[in-house]
């Protein structure tokens, strides 16, 4: 086991992965010779060159339509997106190809692609470089979106995507590039795409959350722990398809659940895991399914004060908590 | 086996009571709920009914004794049983006199319940609020009398916990489940304390909100009363106005109708030109006759002509009819000093100008002077209140019950007009009716009120 960060973690997969299937390859813009803006792909250039780790114009549709192309070719890219916020000219690609080629040419065509972007705020990013997308794209059958909240998961199911015969999303939360910190297993290992993991287990409540706020959540659930009240934390991980066996098994457990996310309230991912537990766990519920998420604001602010408002954190996960608890 | 009468806490800062009358003596036979005593704190005076049925045993605290909460009182139990004093369990801690929520540091806690709830004899039934669904679920599964689960969740909610932690008790032998409570025996210090220091097992008269987590103090026991003390003092610097007499019955009278009738209220205006020029050249003739010539006579006229083309304002709600009075009998709003009357001109469609300007003359004069009898403020089917004698311009009257409609009439104000396109200067009056509108739609309230403008402005 070696401790590392999130980024060095995403890394070391893209790293072995370029090792391992020479069909592998990453394009994105700045991945190349500077390493990514983020430094993921830090020294990858120099170690597989200029056809492995590939520079591409600034044209998300490209970057896109380009790994469709070439997965459908045979290839296996894996396609960076810089921030989340600028996939929005690729969504043509990912949701009318990309997601529906399988489908269209009855299981003859897949598109093997893993599309890479940092995601989220809380880094004064302001409206375009702060933004969460997970749930358009986990709206679209056809397509997987996975979401790491630790080193070794992102490793683990980086490779992973990268092994699926399925085109990928893959968020990575940029807050917790280097915050977030842990112990990566040694030698070769893949997480699957699929399963939530509990990360603490409780009997008072179920908090479901993924990427950064997962982070938080753990960290809101020491808070309650002092106070007597014992939270159990599932991280979801990947975000479609769903895990429902884990999430109804927790609340069944429980009885009272609490869906946190840093996406805007309405219509985000966590209202779907929420209207999921009320369906299908009914009888299991002590309280209402409670949802923790963002105000309905169309940006992530950019002045401290105002993105402190804005986002989520331990204390303010910690005080829904203790309300649910309450209940 | 005997029954303890505890004294409850009767609110969550109250810590002792005063026993302040015995309602039953020693050897009185008591049902079930039967008031024994009553009690008196400074903050609530209850009677405190009997826990069990049976013959009051033994009255251990005399009246005008303070007791701290959970004292045993009295012994009720078989006639002829000899009196157990000095109690038959060991005392269970939480039930005396705090508040079972907090814990020693005030952080809060989940109040078990003791196995003693199982053994109550049922429990008065209280609201127990939203039943989660799954608490619903456990309380079949188990066959579970909610009324017996103390609620520990947001406003007294029974949870998921509360359940099975009472499923879980139930299951052990009662003498087992805290054997943590069973503290160094007090019996030996406890027979040298007179017995109403000996705190009692409390099971029947916990408090209300650890029994049932809801409730104000009294709330199952009776006779409550809040002392509304505090709100009644005026403060010294204010005057009051004792309400009777006159302003109590208008007041009673205007919630009366407010509340039963709908009020709608439609406004229309009226040229009074030909009433005035009608007016000047009869006035001189009408009091030669005996009568002041005023503009209210013509009001009451052209009312009576508007009631004959549109009978239906001149009507009553009966719930499933409404009746149509045959007599018109128009009330005058009168105002005096301190308040008003509505004397009435009854048959008005009977009289002509000359008679009702007589009448109105007369009623008026005689409201003044409180003169008025008895039957004549009584049989009104419709009436009118000239309230711009004190220079309102329009005003929504209310309803003089169990009439349909009244009639206001405001100030004669000369303001421009357009006539043909020209402006003009009339002598003008905004005229309302507020109409009970379970009886009337406001076309038709309008269209009696258009009759009424015809009749006034089309005087000859």
């Amino acid at each position: 086991m070696a401790e590392m960060t999130l980024i060095d973690a995403i890394r070391q997969g893209l790293d072995e992965e370029l090792a391992r299937d020479d069909r592998v390859f990453i394009t994105g813009e700045d991945v190349g010779k500077r390493g990514g803006v983020f430094r993921a792909t830090q020294g990858l250039f120099d170690k597989y060159g200029p056809e492995r780790v590939i520079d591409s114009p600034l044209a998300e549709m490209s970057i896109v339509g380009v790994g469709i192309g070439a997965a459908l070719y045979g290839l296996r890219p894996v396609c960076e997106i810089q921030f989340a916020d600028f996939i929005h000219p690729a969504f043509n690609q990912i949701v009318n190809e990309a997601a529906k080629m399988y489908y269209r040419t009855n299981g003859e065509w897949t598109v093997p692609l893993v599309i890479r972007a940092p995601y989220g705020g809380g880094i004064s990013g302001g409206l375009y470089h702060s933004q969460s997308v997970e749930a358009f794209f986990a709206h679209v059958p056809g397509l997987k979106v996975v979401i790491p909240s630790s080193p070794a998961d992102a490793k683990g199911l980086l490779k992973s995507a990268v092994r699926d015969p399925n085109p990928v999303l893959f968020f990575e939360p940029k807050k917790g590039y280097r915050l977030i910190k842990g112990q990566v297993p040694e030698g070769e290992y893949t997480v699957p795409i699929g399963p939530a993991q509990v990360t603490r287990a409780g009997a008072d409540l179920s908090v479901f959350a993924y990427g950064m706020m997962h982070y938080y959540c753990l960290q809101a659930a020491e808070k309650l722990a002092a106070e007597g009240v014992d939270v159990e934390v599932v991280d979801l991980r990947t975000l479609y398809p769903v895990d429902k066996p884990a999430i109804l098994a927790s609340v069944r457990k429980t009885g009272k659940a609490l869906v946190v996310y840093e996406d805007n309230l309405t219509m985000g991912y966590g209202a779907e895991v929420a209207a999921i537990i009320a369906d299908e766990a009914f009888t299991s519920l002590d309280a209402p399914v409670k949802r923790l998420a963002a105000p309905d604001v169309p940006g992530v602010p950019f002045s401290h004060p105002m993105q402190d408002w804005y986002m989520l954190n331990p204390e303010k996960i910690a005080g829904a908590m203790r309300e649910l608890a309450a209940y | 086996m005997s029954t303890n009468v505890i004294m409850p806490q009767l609110g969550e800062s109250v810590v002792e009571g005063t026993v302040s009358k015995w309602l039953k003596r020693e050897g009185d036979p008591v049902k079930e709920f039967d008031p024994i005593l009553e009690v008196n704190t400074d903050k609530v005076d209850t009677e405190i009914p009997s826990p069990a049925a049976g013959v009051l045993l033994k009255v251990l605290v005399p009246e005008g004794t303070t007791v701290k909460a959970g004292t045993v009182l009295a012994l009720i139990g078989q006639a002829g049983e000899a009196p157990d004093e000095n109690g038959h369990q060991e005392p269970v801690r939480q039930s005396i006199g705090e508040p079972a929520l907090a814990g020693p540091n005030g952080q809060p806690q989940r109040a078990a319940p003791t196995p003693a709830l199982a053994r109550a004899a049922s429990p008065p039934r209280r609201d127990l609020g939203f039943i989660s669904p799954v608490v619903a679920k456990l309380a079949e599964e188990h066959h579970l009398d909610l009324q017996l689960v103390t609620g520990s969740g947001q406003g007294g909610r029974i949870t998921k916990k509360d359940v099975l932690a009472f499923v879980e008790a139930q299951s052990v032998p009662a003498g087992q489940a805290h054997p943590a409570q069973a503290e160094v025996p007090q019996h030996e210090t406890q027979s040298e304390l007179p017995p109403w220091e000996k705190p009692g097992e409390g099971d029947l008269f916990r408090p209300t909100e650890l029994q049932f987590g809801v409730g104000q103090p009294g709330q199952i026991l009776g006779a409550a009363r809040e002392t509304p003390r505090a709100s009644e003092q005026p403060a010294s610097t204010d005057d009051s106005i004792p309400v009777e007499g006159m302003r109590k019955l208008i007041a009673e009278h205007m919630v009366h109708s407010e509340r039963t009738a709908p009020h709608v209220t439609t406004v229309f205006e009226a040229d009074l030109s030909a009433v005035l020029a009608h007016q000047a050249g009869h006035a001189a003739e009408f009091a030669r006759d005996g009568a002041t010539l005023t503009l209210t006579a013509y009001f009451v006229a052209a009312a009576v002509a508007a009631l004959k083309a549109v009978p239906i304002i001149n009507s009553q709600w009966a719930e499933d009819r409404i009746l149509l009075k045959r007599e018109i009998n128009i009330g005058l709003a009168v105002a005096l000093e301190e308040g008003l009357i509505v004397p009435v001109i009854q048959r008005a469609d009977e009289k002509s100008l000359l008679g009702l300007a007589r009448e109105i003359n007369d009623l008026a004069r005689r409201s003044r002077a409180r003169a008025l009898k008895p039957d004549e403020v009584q049989g009104g089917t419709f009436t009118l209140t000239n309230h711009g004698v004190s220079g309102s311009l329009f005003a929504t009257p209310i309803i003089n019950q169990p009439q349909t409609a009244i009639l206001g009439a405001g100030v004669m104000q000369k303001r421009v007009v357009v006539i043909n396109d020209a402006i003009a200067i009339r002598p003008m009056i905004y005229l309302t009716l507020t109409f009970d509108h379970r009886v009337l739609d406001g076309a038709v309230a309008d269209r009696f009120m258009g009759k009424l403008k015809e009749a006034l402005e089309g005087w000859r």
